[in-house]
């Protein structure tokens, strides 16, 4: 234990890296927690309740997972929510009007895609600051899906559709095992790819990327894209789970997505940070939420803990960095 | 003298047309296709709803002017509504309510304020922060309820004139005189330049510039509390969603008001155009049949425009 906090001061060449070290410490909070609830309630320890803090946590994975690159390349995605909800109004409709789950999925994830790539274009060719960008892009989209579901509700779906985010193999829930392959992609992606490499290298400095000849625009674009699709799949999932669409959907996702890239120490100022971290922030963050549950804390409470825990990510996050400088 | 300084910085006939010219086509397109847009009774109503706006964009420009964002304004106008109607209906009377408004709006703009300034963490995302505690909260004590029965005191203030004009519009004037004083005409108001533009010098200057920036996001929180009043008066309840989402028109209005998101450049009458054209937008919008969803999105095409148009101003 001792070891490690000491090379936790004296960065790099340990015997474990910066970032090994920084998701131990978030598992061991992650454990910590659980430790705690399984105290305090009966029922967290149940095999039910676990597969559904799986099954929640897998949902802000999969928005936060796109979020991760976005913001290792020191930029951020507001519009991921916003994005999910119209994907998942617009995948609706398509399965019931032509009664094809797969032409379905294939729209939802084109659209979340397509939003991912108008982002980008924003941030690269209009050269407008990230946030703003996709905050504006976050109201744009708003209001296209208000104004296209009209106050309708989308209800009814295929069983064979909705098996992706209901259903069951083996035991676990499909959702946990599409989060094991997109953690598994998303970590070789980052780690061991050229341009994953590349994406680090943009936000850890952008002006000695594009003077190393790294084509910053058109990964830039890549990362935006990425986090539209991957919002396009929750949206799936979403729709397929709760069997109905509706354009308010999107509101409350986007906050914990943010949170849970964060806990998971990744860096708002770009460069640092690894998907697996932004798999144990949302599992943190689904294990909080699902304790309050647990302990009938109304969920009122739930948008002033999570606001809390995104500051209190960001405060840690820049004090161990400074710390380690 | 200083309002000289500030317009050499960039060219006024370059600027003044901006946002001038969107409002007045926007005048002109919706006066030829909006029946009864051009109407007295419109034109007043187009200017009393915009006050709510001008009390939460005038701080905005004198945030946004230190290279920082406040997302939470909207979540914070939504609570402090909420104080006002709880506390005026608690206590009969509509300054309590008032006092309760402010105390919360400038609690939330200190707290912004300190996280940006002393944890220098960024403003986006601590605003963002306190966007979901606001909201929370506004959740937690209105046990997701509207609050009715506010007494007469509060509701009135919505339709009072004085002599002759809205009180919601004396305001926003005097909110207007008031900041402009303040930017203009005090040694405040020219170290809000310096925050933005040069920080550094502030420092040799002897000067602490995280006082100052605290002092910035408090009065936007301030202000806050006052639309607070406005709010729960024209909506005569409290609601705890009333405002979500207006911190998006605020910064609307000061992005179509050429007020620069990457130089302390700000312009406070730029700034009350770009109300207007909102204002105007959402209203002309409405008159032609258009559900509020399509507003939304125009303000948030206007927004991207907007900011399209000031990045390339800034690199010509």
């Amino acid at each position: 234990m001792t070891d490690i906090s000491k090379e936790a001061i004296v960065p790099p060449r340990s015997f474990l890296s910066q970032d090994a070290i920084q998701v131990f410490y978030r598992l061991l909070a992650a454990l910590l927690i659980c430790a705690v609830l399984a105290v305090l309630s009966d029922s967290f320890l149940s095999l039910g309740n676990i597969l559904n803090v799986l099954r929640q946590a897998s949902l802000t994975f999969f928005i936060a997972s796109g979020l991760t690159l976005v913001v290792l390349t020191a930029g951020l995605d507001l519009s991921v929510g916003a994005n999910v909800a119209l994907s998942a109004c617009i995948a609706g409709t398509v399965i019931h009007k032509t009664g094809s789950p797969a032409l379905g999925i294939l729209t939802g994830l084109a659209c979340g895609g397509i939003v991912g790539l108008l982002n980008g274009v924003m941030v690269t060719a209009l050269r407008i600051p990230s946030f703003i960008a996709t905050y504006g892009m976050l109201w744009v989209l708003n209001g296209l899906t208000y104004w296209y579901m009209a106050g309708e509700t989308l209800h009814g779906f295929p069983a064979g559709f909705r098996q992706i985010g209901s259903g069951y193999l083996f035991g676990l829930p499909i959702p946990v095992y599409l989060l094991l392959v997109f953690l598994g992609i998303g970590t070789l992606f980052a780690q061991r790819t050229i341009w994953g490499q590349e994406i680090y290298a943009i936000g850890a400095n952008p002006v000695a990327a594009r003077l190393s000849g790294i084509p910053v625009a058109r990964r830039l674009l890549l990362v935006y894209a990425v986090s539209g699709t991957m919002a396009g799949l929750a949206s799936i999932i979403f729709l397929s789970r709760l069997n109905s669409a509706e354009a308010d959907i999107g509101e409350s996702l986007t906050l914990p997505a943010i949170a849970a890239v964060l806990i998971g120490g990744t860096s708002l100022f770009g460069g640092v940070g690894t998907v697996f971290g932004t798999f144990i922030g949302a599992l943190i963050l689904t294990l909080v939420l699902n304790g309050m549950n647990l302990l009938s804390v109304s969920a009122n409470w739930q948008p002033l803990v999570t606001g809390i825990i995104v500051i209190l990510a960001v405060w840690l996050d820049m004090k161990t960095r400074r710390r380690a400088q | 003298m200083r309002e000289a300084a500030v317009v050499s910085q960039s060219n006024p006939l370059q600027r003044i047309p901006g946002v001038a010219i969107v409002l007045v086509l926007l005048i002109a397109v919706f006066g030829a296709i909006a029946p009864g847009f051009l109407s007295v009774a419109n034109l007043s109503n187009v200017l009393v709803q915009s006050t709510i706006l001008t009390m939460l964009a005038l701080p905005m420009t004198l945030i946004i002017m230190t290279e920082g964002l406040d997302l939470s304004m909207g979540a914070v106008l939504t609570l402090t509504s909420l104080c006002v109607a709880i506390v005026s209906l608690a206590t009969k009377s509509m300054l309590l309510g008032l006092g309760a408004g402010l105390l919360v709006g400038a609690a939330f703009g200190t707290v912004n304020g300190w996280l940006v300034a002393i944890l220098g963490i960024p403003p986006f995302v601590a605003t963002l922060g306190t966007l979901g505690m606001a909201q929370g909260l506004s959740l937690i004590v209105s046990d997701g309820q509207s609050v009715v029965g506010i007494p007469h005191s509060v509701r009135d203030i919505y339709s009072a004139t004085l002599l002759g004009v809205p009180v919601p519009i004396v305001m926003a004037l005097a909110s207007y005189a008031a900041f402009h004083g303040l930017l203009y005409h005090t040694r405040f108001g020219t170290y809000i330049f310096a925050l933005g533009g040069n920080r550094e010098a502030l420092r040799y200057a002897g000067l602490s510039p995280n006082r100052l920036l605290i002092a910035v996001y408090a009065i936007g929180g301030a202000m806050a509390g006052i639309a607070g009043l406005l709010m729960t008066a024209r909506m005569n309840s409290g609601h705890p969603t009333a405002g979500l989402g207006l911190e998006f028109d605020a910064i609307a209005a000061v992005a179509v008001g050429g007020t620069s998101f990457e130089r302390g450049n700000g312009w406070l009458l730029g700034t009350v155009l770009g109300v207007l054209s909102v204002g105007v937008l959402r209203n002309g919008l409405n008159l032609i049949s258009l559900p509020s969803s399509v507003q939304v999105a125009s303000v948030g095409v206007l927004v991207i425009v907007a900011l399209f148009l000031d990045g390339i101003r800034s690199r010509a």
